[in-house]
């Protein structure tokens, strides 16, 4: 053969009069999503099998005597593909035309609307004018169990969902009865999906807005939500998310893929515990005093007193720390301890499940026992597990401490009024007010993590980011910047202007973290190789 | 004259025993030469039969008209996996009934050639999916097989050769989708009964995730005729390219219908006119539809010289499919003829893919309107770009079995569809 530069491990094929060069087994759909074009597909998810079905991502081959589905159908040397030939643009636009038959058009009341692939597919490619007459056939709609409704007339029976739990879930509850066009989807037996644990993904995948979401119906329109990348803390496996927020509280969670994580997916538990970043009755303003004298005071006069309580007072500091806080407030969180005097204790609280939940179709992901999202990262910055399983206990010693008691993220709910009482200096840094800070010197409302911008490492030791999705209330202020302010001005450097800054920091005096930043991180983070390499 | 109806002209030779049922006995067979054709299969080789059979020219009596000898070669050789021989006895095209007779009449015809069959590819085990409806034929099958069973021609060790083959009776739950070659293996494996995309090919990939080959009953049962007599000996009937006999499965107006066997390239007036009596009451010849439903429609004009081969056929612009000659006399309603059959292939739609799934429920219920009398002229060109639409789109060939017959009738007979959209005028509705 003669050497023309080609890798046998690669196929090169023309593609709407473009050159593209793929690996082998590439398939046209996905070698066509190399050069920007997106072939329309409904059947086809890269997480699923391709039962080529929908056939709406046929496409012309030149040489093939019919049109080809480009989801199956693979790559192959000096293939030639038209995706917008004019017999591909009428056989989409005639599928189109048909799922439209029986589709009830009732966009005005779906919760799909405006990320519905068939909303967009028919307005970029669909007929002007429907010549259907005839009335459509009507289903009604089912309740699937969990958190999923069905609406067999939206459905367009692409049989992702099915083919999620099938292959997925590895859970079998979902499937095609009937056939033709009285075909539906539903559920074996009565209790459909109800108490399955990673369900809610059909609805992610549904195109359209035939499974829907419960808890999410009619609460808003796709438009009006804004997206910010996150992860889910609602165990150590760190599921890559978005929060989708709406009017200053988050609506709903949607899963981020990330193939090295969490794929397409994520868990039930997870997806459903959002509500907790909405509550109302935070901290909305530093106060000072204890009990009876405690008073709001502005931010620089209580930084300022502590910082003068800090600096003269020394001697024997413990710190509780919690594993839903981000690197850089725990981090911060030590500075300040150091800087105050010796530390004796350096602990957290966390609750722990009894059994993990693996994905059994994903092995990688798996709903860990660790139920906070960065165990890893406080264990990494040397805090000590402390307590039980349901995360309370533990704080003991913590209570009674005569030296100075730092508290950043425990609610401490489980402690009773006299925690703290014997401190020379007790601290509480929190989003909520708790009985058993009462006797606080100071109390500091910091955010929650939808409302800054951190890190977690997960339980495969990889770092990963967060964005702040939401507003934070009144003065409430992140932690890495209340207690990156005081330690600069314990340690006389300069206050972190950005989480990046305190990072940077964490960077450079942790072995774990060297030579990483925020640019590399990214929106998809990256492994530890020093801790688990 | 008793059924079934027999015609000097005809040349039996699947259809011999027809109506003797002394023939459905181990013995009864053996008598008109029985089990000599896997017996001389077995003594010749696999290689032999396969070539045997190739140079027989038989085609594929399922519809397709695929060359089943070629079929069989693309079996791969010492795959070290388990091979099956699958006999698709699911008839269940309109317009069709040779199957069942074959079955009825002669099951050690059948059994025979699922062991050529078998012995050819390589499979020690093979299945022959009966369709859900055929109750008495299920039950003449299984007391032919546990005969044959008893009698060592099936089942470990038959005739003595030390060759294994095992026959399984699968009975279907009625679909029409399951007479397609991969809807039948999903649905003997317990699945859906919907087809499958391919690639990979049966051969390759089949039912179990082993190497298939899927044959249709009289095609098999043919190749049990080839193997005692060798493939030159076929080729005395037929054409060049449509060599042998065929079962021709007339219904519709005719005054004798039935199953007739004549070698490929009889005249279809002939078998018309001589072989079935005549068109009823004397009337006029309307319409043929040669192959079962799924073809296009023929007009009387089309059928004057067509011969009954698949090359005849198609240069009359249909198909010889399965051979099932449905004929329609002057008081046929065209527009119920295809909403009907319109409504069976909407019905009997897998649902997977979407033109088809859409697609014939749609094109059914225009057609209901035009029958009602409230169509309009635009609605004949919605349903010739519907059937177009529905045309080499999807997995199977389901929604373009249903796009011909539309097409076809609305190219033949658009007089009887704007008689009913412009003046509420049935034609020929009796």
């Amino acid at each position: 053969m003669p050497d023309n530069g080609r890798n046998a491990d690669t196929v090169t094929l023309t593609i709407d009069g473009r050159e593209v060069t793929v690996a082998r087994g590439t398939s046209l759909l996905d070698a066509a999503e190399t050069q920007g074009t997106k072939v329309p597909h409904y059947c086809y998810h890269p997480g699923l099998s391709a039962p080529a079905q929908c056939r709406i991502c046929l496409v012309e081959v030149e040489g093939a005597p019919k049109l080809q589905p480009s989801c199956v159908t693979m790559a192959q040397d000096g293939q030639v593909v038209h995706t917008d030939s004019p017999a591909a643009k009428r056989m989409r636009q005639g599928v189109l035309e048909f799922y439209l038959v029986n589709h009830p058009l009732d966009c005005p009341i779906c919760d799909m609307s405006g990320e519905c692939k068939l909303q967009d597919y028919v307005f970029d490619e669909g007929r002007e004018h429907g010549r259907g007459r005839e009335p459509k056939r009507v289903f009604g709609r089912d309740d699937f169990g969990g958190d999923v409704l069905y609406y067999g007339d939206r459905c367009v029976m692409c049989t992702r969902c099915v083919r999620f739990m099938d292959e997925v879930a590895r859970d079998s509850r979902l499937t095609v009865v009937e056939r033709g066009s009285r075909a539906v989807i539903d559920t074996f037996f009565d209790s459909g999906l109800e108490g399955a644990s990673f369900a809610g993904n059909v609805v992610d995948i549904c195109p359209v807005g035939a499974l829907v979401s419960k808890d999410f119906l009619h609460k808003a329109r796709a438009w009006d939500l804004d997206h910010t990348p996150s992860v889910c803390t609602s165990c150590s496996q760190g599921c890559n998310v978005e929060l989708h927020t709406r009017d200053n509280l988050v609506q709903r969670l949607k899963p981020r893929e990330n193939q090295e994580v969490n794929g397409h997916w994520m868990c039930d538990y997870g997806r459903a515990n959002y509500e907790w970043m909405n509550r109302p009755g935070r901290l909305e303003s530093p106060m000072a005093g204890r009990g009876a004298d405690r008073r709001a005071v502005d931010w620089k006069s209580a930084l300022e007193h502590l910082f003068a309580r800090l600096q003269s007072g020394g001697g024997d500091v413990m710190v509780v720390g919690a594993a839903e806080t981000s690197n850089e407030g725990l981090v911060a969180l030590c500075s300040v301890g150091d800087a105050a005097g010796t530390v004796s204790a350096r602990v957290f609280r966390s609750p722990r499940a009894e059994d993990e939940e693996p994905l059994p179709g994903y092995p990688l992901l798996v709903r860990r026992r660790d139920l906070a999202p960065n165990v890893d990262g406080a264990g990494l910055l040397g805090f000590e597990r402390t307590g039980d399983d349901d995360g309370g206990g533990g704080l003991e010693e913590v209570s009674g401490h005569d030296g100075i008691v730092l508290v950043l993220g425990d609610e401490l709910g489980d402690q009773d009024e006299d925690f703290g009482a014997s401190a020379s200096l007790f601290v509480y840094l929190g989003s909520f007010d708790s009985p058993a800070a009462r006797n606080a010197d100071y109390v500091l409302p910091v955010t929650t993590f939808a409302e800054e911008e951190g890190s977690f490492v997960n339980a495969q030791g990889r770092v990963q980011r967060f964005w702040p999705g939401l507003r934070p209330p009144g003065l409430a202020r992140p932690a890495w910047l209340v207690l990156g302010a005081l330690a600069a001005a314990l340690q006389g450097d300069r206050t972190p202007a950005s989480a990046a800054e305190v990072f940077a920091g964490l960077a450079a005096g942790s072995e774990a973290f060297a030579g990483l930043t925020y640019e590399a991180i990214g929106e998809s983070g990256v492994p530890l190789e020093a801790v688990h390499g | 004259m008793a059924y079934p109806y027999r015609h000097e002209k005809e040349t039996r030779v699947l259809s011999e025993c027809f109506g003797d049922p002394s023939a459905r006995t181990v013995a009864g067979w053996k008598r008109v030469g029985g089990y000599q054709g896997i017996a001389r299969a077995l003594e010749i080789g696999r290689e032999a039969t396969i070539d045997d059979v190739k140079a027989s020219g038989l085609r594929g009596r399922g519809g397709a008209g695929f060359p089943t000898g070629l079929k069989w070669s693309f079996m791969p050789k010492n795959s070290g996996r388990p091979h099956y021989l699958l006999c698709n006895a699911d008839e269940s095209e309109p317009g069709t009934f040779k199957d069942r007779e074959i079955m009825r009449w002669t099951p050690h015809q059948l059994l025979e050639g699922c062991l050529v069959g078998s012995y050819a590819i390589g499979a020690s085990h093979c299945y022959i999916y009966l369709r859900g409806e055929f109750f008495e034929t299920t039950q003449v099958m299984a007391r032919a097989l546990e005969e044959a069973y008893a009698e060592g021609l099936v089942g470990k060790d038959i005739l003595g050769s030390g060759v294994d083959i095992d026959i399984t009776l699968h009975v279907g739950a009625g679909a029409y989708i399951c007479g397609e070659e991969t809807g039948l293996m999903n649905s003997l494996e317990g699945r859906r009964g919907e087809p499958r995309i391919k690639p990979p090919f049966p051969a390759a990939v089949g039912a179990f995730g082993m190497p298939s080959t899927i044959n249709n009953v009289e095609t098999l049962c043919a190749t049990a005729h080839i193997a005692r007599h060798g493939g030159e000996w076929y080729r005395q009937w037929g054409t060049d390219k449509s060599p042998g006999t065929k079962l021709f499965c007339v219904s519709g107006h005719v005054n004798k219908p039935g199953n007739y066997e004549f070698p490929l390239g009889f005249p279809m007036m002939e078998l018309i006119e001589d072989v079935c009596g005549g068109m009823r009451d004397g009337r006029a010849l309307k319409a043929v539809i040669p192959g079962g439903s799924s073809v296009p429609i023929m007009s009387a004009d089309d059928c004057r010289a067509c011969t009954l081969c698949y090359e005849g056929v198609e240069a009359a612009g249909s198909m010889l499919g399965c051979a099932s000659v449905i004929v329609m006399d002057e008081t046929a309603d065209i527009v119920k003829q295809v909403r009907r059959m319109a409504h069976f292939y909407a019905h009997e739609s897998c649902g997977q893919c979407t033109p088809c799934r859409e697609g014939t429920a749609w094109a059914t219920r225009i057609l209901r309107r035009i029958e009602d009398g409230r169509g309009t002229e635009d609605d004949l060109d919605t349903l010739v770009q519907i059937s177009e639409q529905m045309t080499g789109t999807t997995i199977c060939v389901l929604s373009d079995s249903l796009a011909m017959p539309i097409i076809s009738s609305i190219e033949k007979f658009r007089e009887d569809y704007l008689a009913l959209i412009r003046r509420g005028e049935r034609v020929g509705a009796a």
